[in-house]
């Protein structure tokens, strides 16, 4: 929903003013019933030679409305759409090699720090949109909690996931296939989940380094120190080590099921496909 | 006719007259607390507001004593599919202080806001409101009624809203005036500790904002004081409490909504236990004026207002209610 941290969040992960935050100047125009306004921004990063393009999709509006069904439809036809693009590109006989995928590889899905486990709004979005992306569920806004509260409310939230079925990104590992480091980062990782974070644009500085913070009468926030929040675990398992294996599992697992639901629904398309007979 | 006018203000008109002795009746109030203090006091309290702001444990705060359990997880029926409950609960407490006995009714209104779909989830609200009324109405126009009529009716909303920094949603919009019309609404933000004091202060002038805007009264009314004399006509000076009285509700309309944070737990700070939260990074002192308005709403609700808040929904919402059902009954048996 509007307010929970989503562009300062992404303004954190991407250390720099990606997104504008959207202040409604007057009451006039917020009063009216928004509609969910899908936009993507491209950025691009550059380590040690290594050029990374991140696009990130926002969804404001997300939740504010009285009624909420139809943002779930909304957000959902904007995944299958990529989707549709990657097969129809597939599918001809000419291939562009500089095609762009577009596909989302991960949908970072902010749950309100109320303590008590998932609203029904979350449930149902994650349960319809889980088998078409990878969904993290994050809790954003996490130092309006102390770390027992924090603890407690993980675990309604991974108990609520496993007892409604919620098919998320649990970091996924083989126990025969893959090495103990990878065992033993997943385990990690998994235990973490859902990620609570912290965002800000403001730095100050402290003890003579400059920290990212948020500060209260009642002491300093820090987003990137791993005691106060799960911000920076995330923004390197996103950017770095789980890069690749978010990827893969949105190309080998979750759009070939898309692929085989959608064809074996309308059976095979007429005009796009040429039968190739073999003599 | 202008003759006849003049004689009534005349009699109308105070006369001070100088006491020569002293004769006791200044003894009058304290008759009056006695007897007030047998009959005991009622201040029934409703909370509206989506799960997870606090509610509960607010309620629990502003009165010291664990009076509400916190609710909230979902519940299922068999086939795993959560079933929302928009059933309105009260809960009863008798509280007492230095001899003053209250019976303190808290009535929570879960399962609001918290659908996909939100459409008229007020309606449970504005009716448990309006039946309170018709229950008193009711009672008050039997022919052969209770001495003292228990009242039921809706004294204070407290509305919580959601501490996203941005702005009121439409469903708060939407509730709040519609409750507005026909009870006392406090407004107040919920777990405050997750704004910083910057954010807080804008959040709070843009809600005022937005409360101007869409024209919702909240308590208390810039315009409305029961205890008023109304008889000194126009141009008449207010005496000193009153204009200290205004002075003191324009005050409040101006913290107004109260960026609140609760616990039940206690901690320690600089050697003394007041109820706070301790986090990582620092401990929030629930009792400390600079870290949330705590405080100003505890006095407000409990210390200053309290008969204030009795008083205006027995005087002027109740009020409100009567006369439009009397009319509207006049009118359907006219018919």
């Amino acid at each position: 929903s509007s307010g929970s941290g989503k562009s300062t969040f992404v303004n954190t992960l991407c250390e720099s003013p990606v997104i504008l935050r959207k202040d409604h100047l007057d009451a006039e125009k917020a009063a009216a019933p928004k509609t969910i306004n899908i936009t993507p921004t491209t950025i691009e990063m550059d380590e040690d030679g290594l050029k990374l393009s991140l696009t990130v999709v926002d969804t404001p509006g997300f939740g504010d409305n009285i009624n909420n069904e139809p943002a779930f439809a909304d957000i959902l036809e904007y995944i299958e759409h990529q989707y549709e693009e990657i097969l129809s590109q597939e599918s001809r006989i000419k291939r562009n090699p500089r095609f762009q995928d577009n596909r989302v590889h991960v949908l970072l899905y902010f749950v309100q720090p109320t303590g008590h486990g998932l609203r029904e709004m979350d449930i149902e979005f994650m349960r319809t949109l889980g088998p078409r992306v990878n969904v993290i569920p994050v809790i954003s806004k996490a130092d309006s909690m102390t770390p027992q509260e924090l603890n407690a409310f993980k675990k309604k939230v991974m108990e609520d996931i496993s007892h409604y079925k919620i098919p998320i990104y649990d970091f996924p590992y083989d126990e025969d296939e893959d090495d103990e480091e990878t065992i033993e980062e997943n385990t990690e990782l998994r235990g973490l989940l859902p990620f609570s974070v912290i965002g800000s644009e403001d730095e100050i500085v402290l003890n003579g380094r400059r920290v990212r913070c948020r500060q209260y009468p009642w002491g300093v926030v820090e987003v990137d120190n791993s005691k106060h929040c799960d911000f920076s675990k995330l923004r390197y398992m996103l950017l770095s080590s789980h890069l690749h294996d978010v990827k893969d599992i949105t190309h080998e697992v979750l759009y070939e099921s898309w692929r085989t639901e959608k064809l074996s629904k309308e059976g095979h398309h007429d005009d796009d496909e040429e039968e190739v007979v073999i003599d | 006719m202008a003759t006849e006018q003049k004689k009534t203000t005349a009699s109308e008109k105070k006369l001070r007259v100088a006491l020569t002795g002293y004769v006791g009746f200044d003894s009058i109030t304290g008759q009056i607390e006695k007897k007030l203090l047998k009959r005991g006091f009622a201040f029934n309290l409703m909370v509206v507001g989506r799960s997870g702001l606090g509610k509960s444990t607010l309620v629990n705060t502003l009165f010291a004593s664990h009076l509400v359990d916190s609710k909230g997880l979902l519940k299922t029926n068999e086939n795993g599919v959560p079933i929302q409950t928009t059933e309105i609960q009260s809960v009863s407490h008798i509280i007492e202080e230095n001899g003053v006995r209250l019976k303190l009714t808290i009535t929570d209104t879960p399962g609001y806001g918290d659908q996909v779909n939100n459409d008229k989830c007020w309606e449970p609200i504005i009716k448990y409101i309006k039946d309170q009324y018709s229950g008193f109405l009711r009672k008050e126009l039997t022919p052969t009624r209770d001495r003292r009529i228990a009242d039921t009716r809706v004294h204070a909303v407290l509305f919580f809203i959601s501490p996203s920094g941005h702005a009121l949603t439409p469903l708060d919009i939407n509730v709040m005036r519609r409750i507005s019309e026909i009870a006392n609404v406090i407004p107040v933000i919920g777990k405050s500790d997750s704004l910083t004091i910057e954010e807080r202060t804008a959040f709070k002038k843009r809600i005022k904002e937005e409360i101007e805007y869409h024209g919702i009264k909240t308590f208390p009314y810039a315009d409305v004081f029961v205890d008023e004399d109304l008889s000194g006509g126009l141009g008449s000076v207010l005496d000193e409490e009153e204009r200290a009285d205004r002075q003191l509700v324009n005050a409040i309309r101006d913290v107004i909504p109260f960026a609140v944070v609760g616990s039940e737990k206690s901690v320690v700070v600089d050697g003394k236990a007041v109820r706070g939260r301790r986090t990582r990074w620092g401990v929030i002192n629930v009792e400390n004026e600079d870290h949330c308005e705590f405080i100003a709403l505890r006095n407000f609700l409990t210390r200053t207002h309290l008969q204030d808040l009795i008083d205006v929904t027995s005087m002027i919402h109740y009020e409100g209610f009567r006369t439009k059902q009397l009319l509207a009954l006049k009118e359907a048996s006219g018919n």
